[in-house]
């Protein structure tokens, strides 16, 4: 099965799956609600993504130095640096460091890179408990899927799905106890991961900013689980990727006004938090030690191609919210660790063109994504850039005889003509008075479900060359 | 007329594949509109596609060749004006950024692309039309096409212009500004997504329960047409321009032939 | 080794000749910060900015307490906890000012000191800034206000001085650093309401691993009621 198929079959199933599509007609649509609202009463925001695009891409434009300041200020404040090129080299970092602190429980709050490396599945080979702390990534790791959205990672759940899936997994508890509303649920979430975190003996974050100035992470959730990550276990590690630096604290707040605003529709975050280094001597709390792990995989190769503007992405999942096709599909359709637009984007850059090329087709252009990316990525070009790699390297010889022969036919204003008539005749005459196909030569993959409207008739220019002749030159 | 020719200029109607093949009442009913606008409206001959498929399949090189064919077709010419937004994003702000790396063309394909604008947009900003030729009685709603909106900003244009037929009666539908789907050769590569997302724009549709469906493009209306036609609605797809020009003869789009 | 081979290739991309002008780009940029234009949510002044700082508060759900004097601080908090049925007993850092509040004067509270445990029900911290914009408090890690007060009981209970109420963002952190000597502590913590959690059915239910209940007892000290 081709790469397109299997998406075709996973989009197939997805639009299929009633529970899913229940879930995607509210959450994403809530999302998009908030962000407007937001909008609405910040009349700077536009000015903000304008200001947020080019402090992105000055990081970008000096981003060997801003990486050599964060090393330089983050080994000052006590934490260890760490360079991992590969998702292999990263996760043996992080393995490394959870054996020497003898770890055997690890509390993780959500990280997309960890997602990227694989990183579970890693750590339990090694016989260590990793728990996901976000409610979210907790639900999908019962259920050992992948996130289906980039900040809701369970979006494509019901409430419904997780009260079975707690009464499945948490078989310590009555089994006839009431999880009748989320609250109960969030409650019974909290208990027992709670127990985690105090057990816990490394704790792994991501970041989603780093602060050269200070050598500082910094870290946003609503839960506050990233916060008991980093607080309760001896270890602290930040797992996270060279783009993700800005210069100075005071680059941070215009990127951060516009995070939360952009992703759930929040005017700010509940917990964000500035985080530099471990322990200090005079702390009574806090990790004994704090590791930071800059993984390239793949960023510094985009850094000099033209998909350079995709690492200003601040992973706000605004694309994915307003993108329709996502609404339709949901996230696991795309078979990817980044769904949606920025997923489109990103993963044949991590991936190749041969693996996840296909994503880039599955877009109408709309351009929702562009008008909404609160860094002003050029959603839409880049795509087109990926289809522009796809076809050169591709041997999908039918699209491109087609695409050929028509341009062929096109450059010839007069054979085109005359092919146009005749399929403006032909299309008009099988359609007789109905004014619809119900089937088109060829053309199923249209009239499956939906009529072809039948043309007309005749051409334009072919009537246009009748007018003039008939009444003179036109008014 | 803001646009302080004192002449009446010269306006190349860019018909698009579409209409031609298809519609061509909406050629007629933009040379309509195009006329009372003041304009002297041309068709030249040797223009057939922009290219459009080609370039968002990834093909540079064709979609290359059929710009400079287009740009050629329309030289001399002090406009140029497509009834599509889709058509005319390609034209005014993709032809240039085609031919980067190449100077000379990149120089000929900006000053083309100053000349060139989506009808609807035309009408209103450049030549300040004023009344309409069309006096269409009745319930519309109007469909955003994505390019014309988001690359072109048409939105305020077309509803000003309707407004200028007082029988008529505009209800927005919701979420008029989501994408109906149709997206080129998207709509067959992945017609289950495809269609998926015209579902929801019939939805929507059906909310207002309007007698005809308007927007500036042909591919939208091809799809929203034959999606309400295959659901068996009564209600109707036209082209802006049939309606504001008075064109409207002919029955809606995928509607059946009258009588003749 | 990995770091020199991830900072070469970051540098080939941007063109290894201009390396020694990027680092003095760089080095420039840190050692004078950009002024980043602000939002006007972020530039209010006087009451205006204290009125957006409580509806702020209001709109999270947060609990906003007034006392006139940081004596009234104890009392204050007794009777919300109790009025709330939450057990009287709440844990606290050494924060110099929690430290000289008069505690006598609400004689059934229970003040246990240091971090926080497992089951502590209330946890009391000082915020040292206020950012009017989002209705957000700054805290500091550090024996003062330990982290995990914030974090581990079901109630926090935040004490913050109307003085420190500032415009934005910026202007909290830099309060901040002035309380803090100028040394980015372990931990600034931002906190924008309690905790929460949309996971489940997007419904909104808080609580989710942080508290479920935040208030606020705003000091009004010395300021003039208008
Ligand atoms: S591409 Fe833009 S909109 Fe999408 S996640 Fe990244 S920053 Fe957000």
């Amino acid at each position: 099965m081709t790469k397109t198929a299997a998406f075709e079959a996973g989009v197939s199933a997805a639009l299929a799956n009633e529970a899913l599509q229940h879930a995607l007609a509210d959450v994403p649509a809530g999302f998009v609600a908030g962000r407007a609202r937001q909008k609405a009463a910040l009349p700077e925001f536009e000015g903000l993504r304008r200001t947020a695009r080019d402090i992105r891409d000055h990081t970008l434009a000096h981003l060997d130095a801003y990486l050599e300041e964060f090393e330089r200020n983050a080994v000052s404040a006590g934490s260890t640096v760490h360079w991992a090129a590969t998702a292999d080299e990263a996760r043996e970092v992080v393995l490394s460091i959870c054996r020497a602190a003898g770890a055997r429980t690890i509390a993780k709050s959500k990280s997309m890179v960890s997602e990227e490396i694989a990183l579970n599945a890693a750590l339990e080979a090694q016989a260590m408990e990793v728990v996901e702390t976000d409610l979210g990534e907790y639900l999908i790791q019962l259920r050992g899927e992948r996130p289906s959205h980039i900040i809701a990672p369970a979006i494509h759940l019901r409430a419904g799905d997780v009260a079975d899936e707690f009464r499945l997994r948490h078989d310590h508890l009555d089994a006839s106890r009431d999880l009748a509303t989320p609250e109960v649920m969030v409650a019974e979430a909290r208990s027992v991961l709670r127990e985690k975190f105090l057990a816990a003996d490394v704790g792994i974050t991501g970041a989603n900013f780093l602060v050269a100035e200070t050598g500082s992470a910094i870290i946003v959730t609503n839960e506050g689980n990233a916060d008991l990550t980093m607080s309760l276990p001896k270890v602290h590690i930040v797992l996270t990727t060279i783009d993700k630096l800005v210069p100075t604290l005071a680059d941070a707040w215009p990127l951060l006004r516009l995070l939360a605003r952009s992703a759930t529709g929040q005017a700010f975050t509940a917990y964000t938090t500035i985080v530099t280094g471990p322990r200090r001597p005079e702390d009574d709390a806090g990790p004994q030690s704090c590791h930071v792990i800059l993984l390239d995989n793949g960023r510094s190769e985009l850094l000099q191609s033209e998909f350079r503007p995709i690492l200003r992405c601040i992973r706000c999942g605004a694309c994915m919210n307003h993108c329709p096709v996502y609404c339709a599909i949901g996230g696991h359709a795309y078979d990817s660790v980044y769904p949606g637009p920025i997923g489109a984007v990103l993963t044949p850059a991590l991936a190749g063109v041969g693996e996840a090329g296909h994503l880039a087709q599955a877009s109408t252009f709309c351009g929702r994504c562009e008008e909404v990316c609160p860094v002003e990525i050029p959603l839409v070009s880049m795509l087109r850039g990926w289809r522009e790699q796809a076809f050169a390297a591709s041997d999908d010889w039918r699209s491109r005889t087609f695409l050929r022969a028509w341009v062929q036919l096109a450059k010839r204003p007069r054979a085109y003509g005359l092919a146009a008539r005749i399929a403006a005749a032909i299309l008009s005459a099988l359609a007789g008075a109905k004014g619809i196909l119900r089937r088109l030569p060829f053309g199923e993959r249209w009239t499956r479900q939906r009529d072809f409207p039948a043309p007309q008739g005749t051409t334009f220019q072919d009537l246009w060359k009748r007018r003039e002749r008939d009444e003179g030159p036109a008014p | 007329m803001t646009d302080g020719y004192a002449r009446r200029p010269r306006v190349g109607l860019f018909v698009t594949c579409l209409v031609d093949l298809m519609r061509p009442s909406v050629g007629f009913a933009a040379a309509r509109l195009l006329h009372e606008a003041g304009c002297e409206v041309v068709v030249p001959r040797a223009q057939t596609c922009c290219g459009q498929p080609a370039y968002n399949s990834g093909d540079r090189e064709s979609a290359k060749t059929l710009a400079l064919a287009t740009i050629a077709a329309f030289e001399g010419l002090d406009y140029v004006v497509a009834p599509s937004g889709s058509c005319a994003a390609m034209l005014k702000l993709h032809y240039p950024r085609l031919m980067s790396g190449d100077d000379d063309s990149e120089r000929r394909a900006r000053g083309f692309a100053e000349r060139v604008h989506e009808l609807l947009s035309f009408l209103v900003d450049v030549r300040g039309l004023a009344s309409v030729p069309g006096n269409y009685a009745g319930k519309v709603t109007y469909h955003d096409g994505c390019s014309g909106l988001r690359e072109l900003k048409v939105s305020g244009q077309p509803r000003q212009l309707l407004a200028m037929m007082p029988e008529i009666e505009l209800i927005e539908m919701p979420a008029t500004q989501a994408c109906c789907g149709f997206g080129g050769l998207f709509s067959i590569k992945f017609p289950d997504i495809s269609n998926a997302m015209v579902s929801a724009k019939t939805a929507s549709i059906d909310q207002v329960a309007p007698e005809l469906v308007l927007a500036g493009d042909l591919g939208c209306l091809m799809n929203i047409a034959g999606k309400l036609s295959r659901q068996g609605s009564k209600i109707g797809c036209r082209h802006v321009a049939e309606v504001l020009a008075g064109e409207t003869a002919d029955p809606p789009i995928a509607h059946p032939r009258a009588a003749s | 080794m990995s770091r020199n081979r991830i900072l070469s290739a970051v540098r080939g991309a941007l063109d290894p000749s201009h390396a020694p002008a990027r680092r003095s780009a760089a080095s420039a940029r840190i050692a004078s910060a950009p002024k980043h234009p602000r939002p006007n949510i972020a530039k209010l002044e006087g009451d205006e900015r204290i009125a957006r700082f409580a509806e702020c508060l209001a709109a999270l759900g947060v609990d906003r307490i007034e006392v006139q004097a940081a004596d009234e601080v104890p009392a204050a908090i007794a009777t919300y906890l109790s009025a709330r049925g939450l057990p009287l007993r709440l844990r606290r850092g050494e924060d110099n000012i929690l430290a000289s509040l008069p505690w006598h004067h609400a004689s059934d509270l229970v003040v246990d000191i240091g971090p926080a445990q497992a089951d502590d029900a209330v946890g009391l911290s000082r915020a040292l800034a206020g950012a009017a914009e989002t209705g957000t408090l700054a805290l500091a890690s550090g024996p003062g206000n330990p982290v995990t007060l914030s974090f581990l009981p079901d109630t926090h209970v935040v004490v913050l001085c109307e003085q420190a109420i500032v415009a934005s963002y910026e202007d909290a952190i830099a309060r901040v650093l002035a309380e803090n000597g100028g040394v980015v502590p372990r931990t600034i913590n931002l906190v924008t309401g309690a905790s929460r959690t949309g996971d489940i059915g997007g419904k909104i239910v808080m609580g989710a691993h942080g508290p479920r209940r935040l208030a606020v007892i705003l000091i009004r000290d010395g300021a003039q009621r208008t």
